[in-house]
C-alpha cells in the first residue's frame, strides 16, 4: 500500500474530462482501498468491497487498484477473471443463482433450471432485457437436505420445484 | 409482570430457506398484538431438515417443539396455544426424545439448535470454553499431545491426523505463525460446517484459539465461502462478542496469550477448498494450487508455518480438551476415532445432520435415518464425499462409513456428505457432470486436470452417441482417468476419476445406450 491514488477530479467542474461514471468507479475504488489499507494480501477484500458498492468490478477499476497495490493490471484482471463471483458488468436487480450440484440434481433441479430459463428467456450468465433478473448457476449453496436450492440476492430458498420457482418469480414481477 | 416466554425459531440458512424468518416475525407480531411477552431466539438448526422450520417453546415442563411450521400455520398454532406448549397436530414434544436425534452421539454438534449462537453466556452454560480453560493450564506440547492421542483426523476430507499437523507447526521456529480455518465447504451434499458456523460459532472460535495456543500462533483467518452469507453474519457477531468478553484479542482471559481472528470471504471458486489454493486466495491471488512440498505446516500463509484445518475439525478440538483424549478416542472403529457429523442429503425423506461414532453403515444412514427417497422410488445409488467422491450401488450399502472401509472400496468419506439418488438417475450423465464440474472449476495449473476434464466430457458424449467405437472409448476414458488420478497436482483432477470410474464400474448399462447425448 505504498502508493497513494491521485486525487479524483470533480466531473462537474468545467473542463474536466472525467465522466460521471468513471468518477464514481474511482471513488468506490478509493473507498475500498482506504478501508483495507494495512491488511495483509488485501486484493480480494478490495474487490469484494468494490463489487458490493457498484454491483460489479468495471474495467476502469483495475488500473487504480493495481497502482495502489503495486501490482500489474494483468495480475488484478487475472484475479477478477479467476473467481466466478466477480463480474465485470452490473447484474439485474435480482441475481438468481440456481444450484446445479449433485444433491440438487437428485431432486430434479434440471426441471427447475429448464423452467427458469424458459420463463426468463435467458441462459446462465444472461440478464432479462428489462434489466430485472440475472440468472447464474452455482455449485452448492449448502442447502442439500432441502434441494433444489436457489439464492436470490443473498436470500436462500429450498425445495424450489418448477412450480415454486414460478411463484417466487412472480414476486420479482416476472411471469404471465 | 411475568417472565417472557422464550421461543426458538432457527436462523439457520436451511431453515430460513423454508420460511423460518417469516415464521419468526409472524410469531413476534402475534405475541405483540395479544400483549404476550416473548423472547425470540434465533438458534441454529438441530439438523432435522424435514421438520424445519422447527419452532420450540420453553414451558415449565421443558422445551416443546412444533414442526414443520409454515408461515401460514402461525395464527392457528398460536390460537391453539403454542406459547404454552398446547396440543396441535404439528406438536412434536421434546425433540431430544425423537429417535432420530436420541440415537445420535452429538459431540461436535452437541449445542446445535440448543443454544443462542450469538450468546456467549449460553455457550459457556452449555460447556463452552471448558476446553480453552484446560488448554491455558497446559503447555503447548501437552495440548498437541492430547489432540494426537484423541485420534482426531482432519474432517475436511484428507483425514490427516490433526495432532501431527499441529506438532509440525509447533516445531517450526518462526516469529509469525497462522491458524487458517478452511470454511470453503464446497462439496455438494455437505453442510455441517455451515450449520456449526451458524448454530455454534463460538465452538469454532474456541477451537482456533486452542490451536493457536498449541502451536504459538497469534493470528487466525477463517476463509469463508461467499455462498454462506448467513454464516458470515453469525461469525461476525460471535467474533465481536468474544472480543468484547476477552476471549479474543490481547491477553486472553489474563493468560498473557494473545490471538485474534478475521473472516475472509472467498469468491465462488471450488478449488479454494484445496488448502494451498485457499492460501493463495487468502493472500489475494488467483486460487491456483501450490506444489508441495513445502507443506503449509512449514511454509504456509505468507510463507509462514500455518495450521490449515476445516471447521468441523477445529470445532471438535474443544471437546477433546474439555473431556479428554481418551473420551474422544473411545468412539469410533479402527483408525477412524471419534464421531463424524454425516450429512444426509439429496433425494431422501428425512435428510439432515447425523453425528455418530464412525462405523454406521450406508444402509443404516439411508434407510434407518433417511427413510428412503423423498420421491418414494427405490434408491439406486449414493454419492459419498462430495463431487469427487465415488458412487456406490445398493449392493455396497453394508459398507461402514469410516475412512479405511471406504478406501478399500475405492471410495472416500471426504467431508461426510451422502447424497441419495433414486432409480431415475442416469449414471452416465452423472459421470459426465463430474468431468464437466472439474473443467469448470479447474484452476488450470496442471494439464491432466485442465485438459483431461474437457476431453473426458467429449469422450462420454461420444460413448453415448452413435459415433466411434464404444469399447475403445470406454477403455480410453479409463486410461484418461488413470492419467488424471496419477498426474494431477491436487485432489480436483486427481479425484474426479472416483465418481467417473465408480459409475462406469457399477452402472455400466447406463453407458451402453445409443443416440443419447446428455445436455
Amino acid at each position: 500500500m505504498q502508493r497513494v491514488l491521485p486525487s479524483i477530479p470533480d466531473p462537474s467542474e468545467p473542463g474536466c474530462i472525467l465522466s460521471e461514471h468513471t468518477a464514481k468507479v474511482l471513488r468506490a475504488v478509493e473507498h475500498a482501498i482506504h478501508r483495507h489499507t494495512g491488511e495483509a494480501g488485501p486484493l480480494l477484500e478490495i474487490l469484494h468491497a468494490v463489487q458490493h458498492e457498484l454491483g460489479c468490478i468495471p474495467p476502469e477499476a483495475v488500473a487504480p487498484i493495481a497502482a495502489a497495490l503495486n501490482l500489474s493490471r494483468a495480475e488484478v484482471h487475472g484475479v477478477v477473471s479467476f473467481y466466478h463471483h466477480f463480474r465485470e458488468a452490473a447484474p439485474g436487480r435480482y441475481v438468481v443463482q440456481l444450484c446445479r450440484a449433485e444433491a440438487c440434481q437428485s431432486m430434479n433441479a434440471r426441471a427447475t433450471e429448464f423452467r427458469a430459463r424458459q420463463l426468463l428467456g435467458v441462459d446462465y450468465g444472461g440478464t432479462t432485457r428489462d434489466g430485472r433478473v440475472t440468472l447464474e448457476s452455482v455449485y452448492c449453496l449448502g442447502n442439500c437436505a432441502c434441494a433444489p436450492a436457489m439464492m436470490v440476492n443473498g436470500e436462500l430458498h429450498g425445495r424450489v420445484t418448477p412450480e415454486r420457482f414460478v411463484e417466487i418469480a412472480a414476486e420479482w414481477g416476472v411471469g404471465s | 409482570m411475568s417472565e417472557p416466554t422464550i421461543v426458538y425459531v432457527p436462523g439457520d440458512a436451511g431453515a430460513s430457506s423454508l420460511g423460518a424468518d417469516r415464521v419468526a416475525s409472524a410469531i413476534v407480531t402475534f405475541a405483540r398484538s395479544h400483549g404476550r411477552r416473548i423472547e425470540m431466539i434465533r438458534n441454529g438448526s438441530r439438523g432435522l431438515y424435514w421438520l424445519e422450520p422447527l419452532v420450540e417453546v420453553v414451558t415449565p415442563a421443558g422445551r416443546v417443539a412444533y414442526g414443520p411450521v409454515q408461515p401460514g400455520d402461525v395464527p392457528e398454532l398460536l390460537a391453539a396455544g403454542l406459547l404454552d406448549g398446547a396440543a396441535h397436530p404439528l406438536r412434536l414434544g421434546d425433540i431430544e426424545t425423537h429417535d432420530w436425534l436420541k440415537s445420535q452421539q452429538r459431540l461436535t454438534g452437541a449445542r446445535l439448535g440448543v443454544v443462542d449462537p450469538a450468546g456467549i453466556d449460553d455457550y459457556i452454560a452449555h460447556g463452552g470454553y471448558v476446553g480453552l480453560s484446560t488448554a491455558l493450564t497446559l503447555s503447548p506440547v501437552e495440548i498437541v499431545k492430547m489432540v494426537t492421542q484423541s485420534g482426531l483426523r482432519g474432517r475436511g476430507g484428507a483425514a490427516f491426523p490433526t495432532g501431527i499437523k499441529w506438532q509440525t507447526v509447533h516445531d517450526q521456529n518462526a516469529a509469525q505463525k497462522y491458524i487458517a480455518c478452511n470454511a470453503d465447504e464446497g462439496d455438494s451434499g455437505t453442510f455441517s460446517d455451515r450449520m456449526l458456523m451458524e448454530g455454534d460459532p463460538f465452538a469454532l472460535i474456541e477451537g482456533m484459539t486452542i490451536a493457536a495456543r498449541a502451536v504459538g500462533a497469534n493470528r487466525g483467518y477463517i476463509y469463508l465461502r461467499v455462498e454462506y452469507p448467513h454464516a458470515a453474519r453469525a461469525l461476525a457477531k460471535a467474533l465481536g462478542v468474544a472480543r468484547e468478553r476477552g476471549y479474543l484479542g490481547e491477553n486472553i482471559r489474563d493468560s498473557g496469550f494473545s490471538f485474534d481472528i478475521s473472516v475472509r470471504l472467498g469468491a465462488g471458486a471450488y478449488i479454494c477448498g484445496e488448502e494451498t489454493s485457499m492460501l493463495e486466495s487468502l493472500e489475494g491471488r488467483r486460487g491456483e494450487v501450490r506444489v508441495r512440498p513445502p507443506l503449509p505446516a512449514i511454509k504456509g500463509l505468507f510463507g509462514q508455518p500455518t495450521v490449515v484445518n476445516n471447521v468441523v475439525t477445529l470445532a471438535t478440538v474443544p471437546v477433546v480438551l474439555a473431556r479428554g483424549a481418551q473420551f474422544y478416542q473411545d468412539f469410533g472403529v479402527g483408525r477412524s476415532r471419534g464421531t463424524i457429523p454425516l450429512q444426509l442429503a439429496g433425494n431422501v425423506k428425512r435428510g439432515g445432520l447425523v453425528e455418530r461414532a464412525f462405523g454406521l453403515t450406508v444402509n443404516q444412514l439411508v434407510y434407518d435415518y433417511g427413510g428412503g427417497t423423498a420421491t418414494g422410488r427405490p434408491v439406486r445409488a449414493v454419492q459419498i464425499g462430495g463431487p469427487l467422491g465415488a458412487y456406490l450401488p445398493e449392493s455396497e450399502f453394508d459398507t461402514p462409513l469410516e475412512y479405511e472401509a471406504l478406501s478399500a472400496k475405492n471410495a472416500l468419506l471426504g467431508h461426510g456428505g451422502v447424497v441419495v439418488f433414486d432409480d431415475s438417475v442416469d449414471m452416465a450423465r452423472m459421470a459426465r457432470y463430474a468431468l464437466e464440474f472439474c473443467a469448470v472449476e479447474s484452476c488450470g495449473k496442471c494439464t491432466p486436470c485442465r485438459i483431461g476434464s474437457t476431453r473426458g466430457v467429449e469422450l462420454i458424449d461420444r460413448i453415448l452417441s452413435d459415433h466411434g467405437s464404444r469399447t475403445t472409448d470406454l477403455a480410453l476414458l479409463d486410461e484418461l482417468c488413470d492419467t488424471m488420478f496419477n498426474g494431477s497436482l491436487c485432489g480436483l483432477g486427481g479425484m474426479t476419476p472416483f465418481p467417473v470410474r465408480s459409475a462406469m464400474k457399477h452402472f455400466r448399462n447406463d453407458f451402453e445406450r445409443r443416440g443419447d447425448i446428455p445436455g
